[in-house]
C-alpha cells in the first residue's frame, strides 16, 4: 500500500537527496542580489559620457590593479580555507580564514584611499555630476557587499579561533564563500564597467 | 474511511484556554508558517479594506460632474495611496500568505525552510503598510497637517525630487515600498528552497500540486522584479538626500529611466500577483470538475513561458513617451506574444471543466467568474498592446477598465475562491453556502457595473486620475453607474465579512476533507496541527489522496 514505507522519523525520508538549504538559500540570495547590481550598472552604463561638467572618468579614475588583485586572490584563498575545513584541518583553516580576511580589508582600504582622493583632491561627490552619481553609488554599493562579507567573515574566524568551527560546519562555511565569490564576480563586472569601459 | 493510511494528529485543545496576552504573545513569536499565513492574509484583508474605503470616495467624488466632495490634492493622495494599497499591502501579503500556508502542507514538509526568516519576511511587510500609513500623520511632521504621498502608485520622476514633492511623505512612500520588498524577497527565498529541498518522499517536481508549481515561479519571479524597484528607490533616495542626480533632469539625469526601472519590475509584479490567483484556480477547478487537471505539464509550461516573457514586456507602459519604432514593435510583440501561454491556460481550465461533474459550490463560482473576466481583462490587453491602439487610450479610464478586469475579476475573484475552498482547513469550520452566492452574484454585478462602463469612458476620451469633469461631455450616466456598482461590491464585501464572523461562531464543521479533494493539505486535521503530519506522507502520484480514496484504482497506475 502506497504510505506502508513511510518514515515515522523527524527528518524527510529522502533528506540528503535534495541539495543543502544553505546554498539553495544563498543561491536566490545571490540571483536577487545580481538583479539588484545590474540595474546599478545598467545605470553607470546609460550616464557614461551623460555628465554635463567634469571631473570626467578619464581624468581622475585609475585603474585600481593591486587592489582587484587582492580581491581575487581572496577568492582563491576562501576556497583552500573551505576544503581544509572539509578535510578537517582547523587551525589551517583559520589561517586560510584570515588571509582572506586580510586581503579582502586591503581591498577596502583602497577603495577608502580612492574615495578620500577623489573627493578632496578633485572633489567629486556624489552630487557633482552624474559620473560622480552613478560612480559613487555602484561602487559604494559594491563595498557595501565586501563590508558585509567582512563583517561575516570576521564573525567566522572569531568563532573558529575560540574553537566553535569544526568540520561538521562545512556546508554553512561553504554558503559563506558562495556570497564571497559572488562579491568577487561583481567586482570584475564593476571593474570592467568603471574603470575600462567607462573611463 | 480510507484515512487511515494518514494517521491524523488531534489539535491542541488546550491552547483555547490560554490568557489573552499569552496567546497575542504566541502570535507574536511564532514562527509557524501557518500562523504567520493567517496573519498574512488578515494583514492584506485590512489594508483591502482601507484601501476599497479609499476607492469609494473617488467614486464618491467622480459620481457626479462638478462634484465637490474632497479637494484636488485629496484625491491625488487617495489614488496614489489606494494603488500602492492594493498592490503592495493587500496583493503582495496575501499572495505570499496563501504560499505560506499551503506550500509546505501540499509538499507534506513540517515548515519552510527557514522559519525565522519567514517572520521576518512578515514583519517587514506588516511594518511597511504602517510605515506607509504613518504618512498621513507625519508627512508634514507630526506638527503640521498631515499629508499622503500623492505621486502616483508609480511615482514618476522628477516629480519625487525635493524640488518637486516637498516634506516627507514620498520619503515615507519610498521607504515603505524598500521594506515591503525586502520583505517579500526574504520569503521568496525561503520558497523556492522549501519547494527544491523539503518535499515529502516521492514527491517529483512533476507530481507536485500545480499550486505549488505556481508559486514556485512566482517566488523565483519575485527573486528577479523587485530588486529594481528596490534600486531605483534607493536611487531615489540618494537623489532627496545626498543630492545625486540620477533624476534630476536639469543636471542630464533621465526621467525615462526611472520608468524603465519601475516597469521592469512593475510589469513582472502585474504576473507575480496573477500567478497565485491562476494557481488556486488550478487547484479548485479539477477538484469541482471531479476531473484531474486537463494538460499538467502544459500548466507548467505556460507558467514558466509567462515566468519569462513577463520580463521582456515592461516598456508597453511606455508607448507614449516616444520611444523608437523598434522599441516600440518589440514590446508590442513581446506583449503579444505572451496572450499565447495564457491562452493555453485558460484553454487548459476549460478542458478540465468540460464533461466534468461540475459542482456550483461557491470557490467554484468565483473562478468561472474569474474565467470570463479574465477573458475580457486579457483581450482589452491585448488591444492596448497594439501601440496605435495605445496610444489613442493611454491614460484613459480604458486602461483602468483593463487593469481592474485583471487585478479584480482576474485576482479578487480567485482570491475569493481560495478563501471559501481553504477557510475550511485552516479554521475547521464551512463558510454559508447561500451566503457566499450572495457575495458572489453581488461582487459579480457590482464589480461589472463599475469597471464595464469605464471602458467605454475611456473611449469617450475622459482620463485617469482626474478629480472631477465638467458636465456635458456625455461621461455624466456612465460615471454613476460605474460609481452606483461600488455599492453592490461594497455589500458584497460585507457578505463576506458576515460569513466568516458567522461561521468562526457558528460554523458547521467541516472535518478534514470537506470537498473531496485530492492534495496533501486534505489528508490532516483542520485546522492542521503546529507540525502539519504527524508521520510525514509519500506519494506516488499527483493526486495522492485520490489513491488513498481508490486503492482498486490509484492514479500512479496511469503517470
Amino acid at each position: 500500500m502506497i504510505n506502508a514505507t513511510a518514515s515515522t522519523h523527524h527528518a524527510a525520508p529522502t533528506e540528503g537527496a535534495f541539495p543543502s538549504r544553505g546554498r539553495v538559500g544563498m543561491c536566490c540570495l545571490i540571483a536577487t542580489e545580481a538583479a539588484l547590481f545590474s540595474i546599478f550598472v545598467a545605470a553607470y552604463l546609460f550616464y557614461i559620457g551623460k555628465s554635463l561638467h567634469g571631473p570626467y572618468p578619464a581624468q581622475v579614475l585609475e585603474v585600481p590593479m593591486l587592489p582587484t588583485i587582492c580581491l581575487l586572490a581572496s577568492s582563491a584563498t576562501i576556497m583552500l580555507a573551505e576544503r581544509t575545513l572539509r578535510q578537517g584541518y582547523r587551525v589551517l583553516f583559520s589561517g586560510w580564514w584570515c588571509l582572506t580576511i586580510l586581503l579582502g580589508g586591503a581591498f577596502l582600504y583602497a577603495t577608502a584611499v580612492e574615495w578620500y582622493r577623489l573627493i578632496f583632491t578633485h572633489h567629486l561627490t556624489i552630487s557633482t555630476n552624474l559620473f560622480g552619481t552613478t560612480f559613487y553609488s555602484l561602487v559604494g554599493f559594491h563595498a557595501m557587499h565586501v563590508t558585509v562579507g567582512l563583517l561575516l567573515l570576521t564573525l567566522v574566524l572569531v568563532l573558529s579561533v575560540s574553537g566553535y568551527v569544526s568540520q561538521a560546519h562545512s556546508e554553512r562555511v561553504e554558503a559563506l564563500s558562495l556570497y564571497w565569490h559572488f562579491v568577487d564576480v561583481v567586482w570584475i563586472v564593476v571593474f570592467l564597467v568603471v574603470y575600462i569601459i567607462g573611463r | 474511511m480510507a484515512f487511515a493510511d494518514y494517521p491524523t494528529a488531534q489539535p491542541h485543545s488546550d491552547v483555547r484556554h490560554l490568557p489573552l496576552l499569552v496567546q497575542l504573545h504566541d502570535w507574536v513569536v511564532t514562527v509557524d508558517h501557518k500562523r504567520l499565513g493567517l496573519m498574512y492574509i488578515c494583514t492584506g484583508l485590512v489594508f483591502f479594506a482601507v484601501g476599497g474605503l479609499e476607492a469609494s470616495i473617488m467614486r464618491w467624488q467622480l459620481a457626479f460632474p462638478s462634484h465637490d466632495v474632497v479637494a484636488p490634492e485629496v484625491f491625488n493622495r487617495l489614488f496614489t495611496m489606494h494603488g500602492t494599497t492594493m498592490v503592495f499591502l493587500f496583493g503582495m501579503p496575501i499572495i505570499l500568505g496563501m504560499a505560506n500556508y499551503l506550500v509546505p502542507l501540499m509538499i507534506g514538509a513540517r515548515d519552510l525552510a527557514f522559519p525565522r526568516l519567514n517572520a521576518f519576511g512578515f514583519w517587514l511587510s506588516l511594518f511597511s503598510g504602517l510605515l506607509l500609513y504613518f504618512s498621513y500623520l507625519g508627512g508634514e511632521g507630526l506638527s503640521g497637517a498631515g499629508t499622503a504621498p500623492d505621486v502616483g502608485w508609480f511615482a514618476y520622476a522628477p516629480l519625487t525630487e525635493r524640488a518637486f514633492s516637498r516634506g516627507y511623505s514620498t520619503d515615507y512612500w519610498i521607504l515603505s515600498l524598500l521594506v515591503g520588498g525586502i520583505g517579500s524577497v526574504a520569503t521568496s527565498i525561503n520558497m523556492v528552497t522549501t519547494v527544491l529541498c523539503m518535499r515529502c518522499k516521492g514527491m517529483t517536481l512533476a507530481r507536485m500540486p500545480l499550486f505549488v508549481w505556481l508559486l514556485l515561479v512566482v517566488a523565483v519571479m519575485i527573486l528577479f522584479a523587485m530588486p529594481p524597484l528596490t534600486a531605483a528607490q534607493v536611487m531615489l533616495l540618494l537623489d532627496r538626500y545626498l543630492g545625486a542626480r540620477f533624476f534630476d533632469t536639469q543636471a542630464g539625469g533621465s526621467a525615462l529611466l526611472w520608468q524603465h526601472f519601475f516597469w521592469i519590475f512593475g510589469h513582472p509584479e502585474v504576473y507575480i500577483l496573477m500567478l497565485p490567483g491562476f494557481a488556486a484556480a488550478s487547484e479548485i477547478i479539477p477538484v469541482f470538475s471531479r476531473k484531474p487537471m486537463f494538460g499538467y505539464a502544459a500548466m507548467v509550461g505556460a507558467t514558466i513561458s509567462i515566468g519569462f516573457i513577463s520580463m521582456g514586456v515592461w516598456a508597453h507602459h511606455m508607448f507614449a513617451v516616444g520611444m523608437s519604432a523598434t522599441a516600440n514593435s518589440f514590446f508590442a510583440a513581446s506583449t503579444m506574444l505572451i496572450a499565447v501561454p495564457t491562452g493555453i491556460k485558460i484553454f487548459n481550465w476549460l478542458a478540465t471543466m468540460y464533461g466534468g461533474k461540475i459542482r456550483f459550490a461557491t470557490p467554484m463560482l468565483f473562478c468561472i467568474g474569474f474565467l470570463f473576466q479574465f477573458l475580457c481583462a486579457g483581450l482589452t490587453g491585448i488591444m492596448l498592446a497594439a501601440t496605435p491602439f495605445d496610444w489613442q487610450l493611454t491614460d484613459s479610464y480604458f486602461v483602468v477598465a483593463h487593469f481592474h478586469y485583471v487585478l479584480i475579476g482576474g485576482l479578487l475573484f480567485t482570491i475569493f475562491a481560495a478563501m471559501y475552498y481553504w477557510f475550511p482547513k485552516a479554521t475547521g469550520r464551512r463558510l454559508s453556502e447561500t451566503l457566499g452566492r450572495w457575495h458572489f452574484w453581488l461582487l459579480v454585478i457590482g464589480f461589472n457595473l463599475t469597471f464595464g462602463p469605464q471602458h467605454l469612458l475611456g473611449i469617450l476620451g475622459m482620463p485617469r486620475r482626474i478629480y472631477t469633469y465638467a458636465p456635458g461631455r456625455g461621461w455624466e450616466l456612465l460615471n454613476l453607474l460605474s460609481s452606483l456598482g461600488v455599492v453592490f461590491q461594497a455589500l458584497a464585501v460585507l457578505f463576506f465579512v458576515w460569513n466568516v464572523i458567522r461561521a468562526l461562531r457558528q460554523g458547521a464543521l467541516a472535518g478534514d476533507d470537506p470537498w473531496d479533494a485530492w492534495t496533501l493539505e486534505w489528508t490532516t486535521t483542520s485546522p492542521p496541527p503546529e507540525y502539519n503530519f504527524e508521520t510525514l506522507p509519500e506519494v506516488r502520484s499527483r493526486r495522492p489522496l485520490w489513491d488513498v480514496k481508490h486503492p482498486y484504482d490509484p492514479d500512479w497506475r496511469h503517470e
